[in-house]
């Protein structure tokens, strides 16, 4: 009790002798109070300080060990988070409005196009950016909406900017593919999962052999440039993970036996069956980003648990969470609420704000820049009045790259 | 033929038996003690006492001050909050569907005989401490038909979770009706919003016209005017015994639902309500209650890009009352108790938040004599939460229908409900026809 009254008084203290200083300089240099700051690199720390100067994290510690410098401008609060990452969203692509016009999230000409860039689609300025940066969300890993064999090329960016090269955190994130019923539904063909299976099997077949042929001595005879190909060997070669989107148990499997066959890097996506496949998910050493634990129980999720967080966690498999993708409302889930869901549902405390901070990062691998408070990384960071995961706690405060953008409580 | 005659006479036996048990259930009274209670009406009670004998709540108060009836069956329920169970002023759930595609307005139509009993989406609003719901027909009309207040007790056909006596000649509902974009669609629907409004009114002054006609009859049977299903149910509906649940979204959309039912003098209960928070002081003049939702972000249709959590705050300002709803599968029946709190968030005050699951929905479906609160006489109707009811870490551990125990989250065949898993949903309450409709 003693330490905590210190640092309100510390952190009061500087408040007051600085709140008329800095009026007018940007934010670039912050030092924020939490009652209880959430690391995400060790253990939590009761009265600590994240000391921002521009956009990196400067010092994170006890109050009684860091000493605030004078110019800089404090911010109070009871819960102190690393800035949240969405491991999986269609945000910026499916806008707010729901009409044709700001509607990107999937291409239907055709099952198979890996090489539609998310980065040619993302809007900045959607609403839906907005608000999910103001409850929290600081990176969100985006792209095309789950629906085609191969629908695109997902990026990962910081919720602000006003273009997406000031928002963008890496340019191609995953290659997105889905296995399931809603193929089905958008495209004449794949009409079964077997047939789906084997035409991202020659797809893949088709990508090797245009390697090969890449690398022919005569020049004349290499096949030109063939975008899509490029990006499935990206894929092969390592560079890019494959997302898959597969719900039912029989679909996981036939990921991890397509990853398997053509040994390329495998991220499972909703995966809403994965409690019938944890030896396997496990024996493949795959990451698992879940569906939003309230997703609707129907279609493809109808088998959805809240618990598949937890006894994913319990079996040892690496799990992030993601606000997916709806194509009605709510237009976009908030990641935070979702992680409430599977902490109320069993999943240990920290394990579930790991699934929207650093265990997210280290998933969508973006772990050296962001879901951690540690020095040296990107200055994004939440405030809380209460317990996060609480419905009536509020987020209050969100710092992105070391600037705040939000300051009020939502 | 001997055999099937004792065959016969077993089955009779057996129904003649489950009907007694069914008028004689809980015999012998309940006292829950020791937890924390919400009555509702009236301050929480902390080490609290709850009386239920014969399906009625009996005393609510304080532990020390209400002594167990003698033969009572007690029930320590220390650590646990108790609440009412809660009501759902407007919810999908028991996969029925309303009016077809062939016309606008269909208010003949009844849910009621459209909705199974057995439907897994039941177990999932019992999960949810859901006691009392109104299921409504679709959004995509007009008016899509007539609703109906059930009780979620244990049933075999419908009549056992009604609400009235007979469906035949009862009224078991509301009549639901829609504007704005749902409802605008091709030929015969409407195609704008004014058709819209025209065409409600053509009606409603076609139903004026049937009601004074039955009137001038003056119970003569011979001169009443022939039986029309549509009539029937409209001059029920003009002569208030039937409340009108109206769909509506947009401020302008709100507002013209307020006219026609000035014109025709109807009782109506907004439903999402969405932009409500924009026209607050013409609601409350207009003393319509409002049944809204929550959704956890703006959008997914024009309509809908301006809904805020702030609404029940700001409609709870200006002294409406507001009840919450699911929409389920809209939201998700087994997380009403989150809007509640989403609401709080946005800064309702906690007593008028609860009462929005509550007692609130109770006052705007009639049943507030019945259900809602916690209080002596009223139905033995309550949910003993883990926690309260508030956060979101409180699960749903047991539901009570009028005495009987109907979900029990200790025993793993009612636990799955709570949380999903494999074949525990058939996933059959949202095909695109109801999609249309909800929302």
């Amino acid at each position: 009790m003693r330490k905590l009254i210190h640092t309100a008084v510390v952190c009061g203290l500087v408040f007051y002798m600085t709140s008329f200083l800095s009026i007018n300089e940007t934010h670039a240099q912050v030092a924020v109070c939490g009652e209880v700051v959430y690391t995400m690199s060790g253990s939590p720390l009761q009265n600590g300080i994240v000391l921002i100067r521009k956009n990196k994290i400067e010092q994170v510690g006890l109050a009684a060990q860091v000493s605030i410098p004078g110019d800089y401008k404090v911010m109070s609060a009871k819960v102190v988070t690393p800035g949240l990452i969405d491991a999986h969203s269609v945000v910026g692509l499916s806008g707010i409005y729901n009409q044709a016009h700001d509607q990107d999230q999937l291409e239907k000409s055709s099952a198979i196009q890996p090489e539609l860039r998310a980065l040619d689609a993302y809007n900045p300025r959607e609403k839906l950016v907005e608000w999910i940066r103001n409850l929290g969300v600081t990176t969100v890993h985006t792209g095309p909406a789950p629906g085609a064999l191969a629908s695109g090329q997902t990026i990962i960016v910081k919720t602000v900017g006003g273009t997406v090269n000031e928002a963008l955190l890496d340019s191609i994130g995953m290659v997105a593919f889905t296995l399931g019923q809603t193929v089905g539904e958008n495209f004449r063909s794949p009409g079964t999962r077997s047939k789906g299976v084997a035409m991202i099997r020659a797809e893949f077949v088709k990508a090797q052999d245009y390697a090969l042929k890449r690398k022919a001595k005569d020049p004349d005879k290499r096949p030109t440039r063939d975008l899509e190909l490029e990006t499935l060997l990206r894929v092969l070669n390592g560079q890019v993970k494959a997302l898959f989107t597969v719900n039912k148990a029989t679909e996981i499997m036939s990921a991890l036996r397509l990853a398997k066959e053509f040994k390329f890097d495998l991220v499972l996506d909703g995966a809403a069956e994965a409690y019938l496949a944890m030896n396997e998910i496990k024996a493949a050493g795959v990451p698992v980003i879940i569906h939003p634990t309230m997703v609707r129980t129907y279609g493809d999720t109808r088998n959805a648990s809240f618990e598949t967080a937890q006894q994913l966690e319990k079996a040892g498999i690496p799990i992030a969470l993601q606000s997916g993708y709806e194509d009605y409302v709510p237009k976009t889930r908030v990641v935070l609420y979702e992680a409430a869901i599977a902490a109320a549902n069993r999943l240990p405390y920290e394990k579930a704000l790991g699934a929207i901070t650093i265990d997210a990062a280290r998933i969508i691998g973006v772990d050296k820049r962001v879901g951690s408070l540690e020095q040296g990384k990107d200055a994004d960071v939440v405030l809380f009045d209460g317990d996060p995961f609480e419905y009536t706690t509020h987020v209050c405060g969100v710092i992105v790259n070391g600037s705040v953008v939000s300051e009020t409580c939502k | 033929m001997i055999r099937q005659k004792l065959f016969t006479s077993v089955f009779f036996l057996l129904f003649a038996l489950s009907a007694i048990a069914l008028v004689s259930a809980q015999e012998k009274p309940y006292i829950f003690r020791g937890g924390t209670i919400y009555p509702i009406e009236g301050d929480s009670i902390r080490n609290g006492s709850l009386v239920v004998h014969h399906g009625k709540i009996i005393a609510v108060g304080n532990a020390e001050s209400i002594a167990a009836p003698p033969g009572a069956v007690s029930f320590d329920v220390t650590g646990k909050v108790i609440m009412p169970g809660l009501v759902d002023t407007h919810s999908h759930i028991g996969g029925g569907d309303g009016a077809d595609q062939s016309a606008a307005l269909q208010p003949e139509i009844r849910i009621l005989d459209a909705i199974d009993v057995r439907s897994d989406t039941f177990k999932k609003a019992l999960a949810g401490g859901i006691t009392t719901v109104n299921v409504m027909p679709g959004s995509g009309y007009l008016m899509s038909g007539q609703t109906a207040y059930l009780k979620l007790r244990r049933a075999n056909s419908i009549n056992d979770m009604l609400l009235c006596t007979d469906p035949i000649t009862d009224i078991c509902g509301g009549m639901k009706m829609a504007n704005g974009t749902n409802s605008i669609r091709n030929a015969p629907f409407p195609g704008t919003r004014a058709k819209s409004a025209a065409m409600v009114r053509q009606l409603f002054v076609k139903a004026q016209d049937y009601r004074a006609r039955v009137q001038a009859a003056g119970g003569n049977p011979e001169k009443l005017p022939k039986r029309e299903l549509d009539m029937e149910a409209l001059v029920q509906v003009l002569e208030g015994k039937r409340t009108v649940h109206f769909h509506t979204h947009r401020h302008d959309d709100i507002l013209t639902v307020l006219r026609l039912s000035k014109e025709f003098g109807f009782r109506v209960v907004l439903h999402h309500v969405s932009e409500g928070w924009k026209i607050a002081k013409e609601i409350a003049e207009a003393g319509a209650p409002c049944s809204i939702i929550v959704l956890d972000s703006p959008g997914g249709k024009l309509e809908a890009v301006d809904i805020r959590y702030e609404n029940g705050a700001i409609l709870e300002k200006a002294g409406i009352t507001v009840a919450y709803h699911t929409d389920d599968w809209i939201t998700d029946s087994r997380l009403f108790l989150r809007s509640a709190a989403l609401g709080v968030r946005a800064g309702m005050s906690r007593q008028k938040a609860l009462e929005a699951v509550t007692l609130a929905g109770a006052k705007i479906l009639g049943l507030d004599s019945r259900v809602g609160s916690l209080k002596p006489g009223k139905d033995a109707d309550f949910v003993i939460l883990s926690g309260h009811p508030l956060s979101v870490y409180a699960h749903v551990e047991e539901t009570w229908i009028e005495g009987t125990k109907v979900f029990d989250r200790s025993n793993p065949e009612d636990r799955k409900y709570s949380v999903g898993g494999y074949e525990v949903f058939r996933g059959d309450a949202a095909d695109d026809s109801d999609k249309e409709g909800a929302e």
